[in-house]
């Protein structure tokens, strides 16, 4: 910086008489590279810009185009209007799909926050070697909900898996056959997938369990509140936002759940554990029907908004006070 | 427990209760991993005769042998690996392709906004929540169109287009934080757009790159969706192949090498998960809990 003001002066009187045409074409090469450095940005965010807008948002108005159609092993765009939701709502299969995802994912949602919260609160009593079992607690979170749905299908085994090792340890009239029962196998999946991710909400909570205000928990102490009132009616009140993203996460997961209903259950026995997603897959890739899956896809999608948009909302608003 | 007393807290029922429950979730959380594991080393008259948590009479490598070189993915019978391979082939290019586009836009959206870059990154968080589903038609026939059905590139360029929100999200609110002034003064100084991010903004991003690629990773290598619509008999990722051994109905079913593929298919991730798990973590929090 110094130097290089340091040699202009001398520099410019150098060349008296050529430094104004000299001045110009310079002036024009630097303007001409600010454009460029102007442009720069937008031709760096441009091809994600197109591919976002085409591939997200357009696949979208093309998949709810489709849902218009009477598109059955390939796309035809003859109009049908809402004939296939129509089909969907009297589908049976669609039926128990959505009936499962109300009880696995309000299940799911709701165990996982409990474990969550409760673990959260437990290793946050000044734990021995609170590292490792955090590290226990969250490496499923690592693994495919394929490889979680293989591990579960075997333990869940009717007769080799937990039935037997309950026998083995004297519990001889144990029986547990919720995998082959078509009502009790959605709670298969519940187990696996609370397994699978129930400690990623415990990090969520433990976070926000170390980022509460010290001074007030003492000041509750000091007046003599115990330590169950103080977690809840100061550290559980203060923990809101936490509830609030876990519970966006979990229905988010709870919605694209796919992989572990096809490694676990496949779906069955019968349709009984279809879920939307599998619905999705199996209408429109396994019996070609295109538009019906499509129409499913797009209620999928309504039902993610519905939730999504109220809390990016408040969100945003939240922000912009702030 | 003597070790109590450094602490604060003293030996009292609800301490026993605190650990006691602690415990119940380690086994819980560990009897799965543990039972993969245990299985996996059995053969198939141990399997028969104990149970899921009995020690193996014999360590044997024999299904894990067998789940990398000859079991049966359905029609196929020649173990895992092709697919393991296929994993990585499909895993390296997406992950290091979508990062530093992920780098890329983080920093146009940060240090050289312009009108409308907000409008669209408001637009881009939406391809962290959609369900994937609501594109996965349109794509197949694009893929199509381009000659990539079927392929191991076209499995790479979806998880690109599909994981740049999410490694956008990632640097956009990591370079945030970049004091912009750091900018401003080098660009008073002639640096340019890419001199700037070259010497300025990447000395800096080292531990996002770590918790971007470590996310991607996991997310690449888990995925199951794009991998069983988009690819074809011998370009199938690990994920697909797990589930077809898994769940092809021919012959008598030899859990031990099921589970042997699993650990296969899991190690990759689990030693990420084990080597930076500090980075995971931080990946998990950031990625879900926006910006």
């Amino acid at each position: 910086m110094t130097a290089h003001n340091m040699t202009q002066p001398t520099a410019s009187p150098a060349l008296p008489d050529g430094a104004t045409s000299a001045a110009a074409p310079a002036r024009r090469k630097s303007s001409c590279g600010d454009r460029v450095q102007r442009l720069l940005p937008k031709l760096v965010l441009g091809p994600t810009m197109v591919t976002t807008l085409l591939f997200i948002y357009g696949y979208v108005i093309w998949t709810g185009v489709l849902s218009l159609t009477k598109s059955s092993f390939l796309p035809n765009y003859t109009f049908v209007g809402f004939l296939q939701y129509e089909k969907l709502f009297d589908n049976d299969r669609w039926d128990v799909a959505s009936l499962n995802i109300l009880i696995f994912g309000g299940l799911f949602i709701l165990i996982c926050l409990a474990i969550g919260v409760l673990m959260a609160i437990l290793l946050d009593q000044k734990i021995r070697s609170e590292g490792a079992i955090r590290t226990i607690f969250l490496y499923p979170m690592a693994l495919s909900f394929i490889v979680t749905g293989t591990a579960w299908k075997w333990i869940l085994n009717p007769g080799l898996g937990l039935e037997k090792l309950m026998h083995d340890w004297g519990f001889e009239s144990f029986t547990f056959d919720w995998l082959v029962d078509p009502d009790m196998a959605i709670y298969t999946l519940v187990i696996a997938a609370v397994w699978q991710s129930s400690g990623f909400v415990m990090a969520l909570f433990l976070a926000g369990l170390r980022g509460v205000d010290n001074s007030i928990v003492k000041a509750a102490q000091l007046d003599g509140a115990s330590m169950p009132t103080i977690y809840r009616r100061i550290i559980l009140p203060h923990l809101r936002p936490v509830f609030f993203s876990a519970f966006i996460i979990l229905s988010h997961i709870a919605i694209k759940s796919f992989d572990l209903v096809m490694a676990l259950t496949g779906g069955g026995p019968g349709y009984s554990t279809d879920l939307p997603a599998t619905f999705m897959y199996t209408t429109a890739f396994s019996r070609g029907q295109l538009a019906l899956g499509s129409a499913s896809a797009m209620l999928m999608l309504g039902v993610v908004l519905a939730i999504l948009i109220p809390y990016l909302y408040s969100e945003l608003r939240g922000k912009n006070h702030g | 427990m003597a070790e109590l007393t450094l602490n604060k807290p003293r030996f009292t029922l609800g301490r026993v209760f605190v650990y006691a429950t602690l415990l119940v979730g380690v086994l819980f959380y560990l009897m799965p991993l543990l039972v993969m594991l245990l299985t996996s080393f059995k053969s198939m008259d141990d399997i028969r005769s104990g149970n899921l948590l009995a020690l193996p009479d014999v360590f044997l490598f024999d299904a894990w042998i067998k789940a990398w070189s000859s079991a049966c993915t359905g029609v196929a019978c020649e173990g895992v690996k092709g697919y393991f391979w296929n994993s990585i082939l499909i895993t390296v290019p997406a992950v290091l392709i979508s990062t530093f586009l992920g780098a890329l836009n983080g920093y146009v959206l940060t240090k050289w906004k312009f009108r409308g870059s907000d409008l669209f990154f408001g637009l881009m968080l939406f391809g962290c929540f959609i369900p994937f589903q609501v594109v996965i038609l349109p794509m197949a026939q694009t893929l199509g169109w381009m000659g990539l059905a079927n392929t191991i590139p076209g499995l790479v360029f979806v998880h690109i287009v599909y994981g740049m929100s999410f490694t956008t999200l990632f640097f956009r609110n990591f370079y945030v934080a970049v004091p912009t002034e750091l900018i401003n003064a080098a660009r008073i100084d002639g640096a340019g757009f890419f001199t700037i991010f070259w010497r300025i903004i990447l000395p800096l991003s080292g531990p996002i790159f770590v918790v971007c690629i470590i996310w991607q990773f996991t997310q690449v290598w888990n995925d199951f969706l794009f991998g069983v619509v988009y690819s074809g008999g011998d370009t199938k990722p690990i994920t697909v192949a797990l589930n077809n051994l898994v769940n092809t109905s021919t012959g008598v079913k030899e859990y031990n090498v099921d589970m042997a593929a699993a650990m296969i298919a899991a190690l990759p991730t689990l030693v990420v998960y084990v080597l930076a798990g500090k980075y995971f973590v931080r990946g998990l929090t950031a990625g879900a809990v926006k910006g």
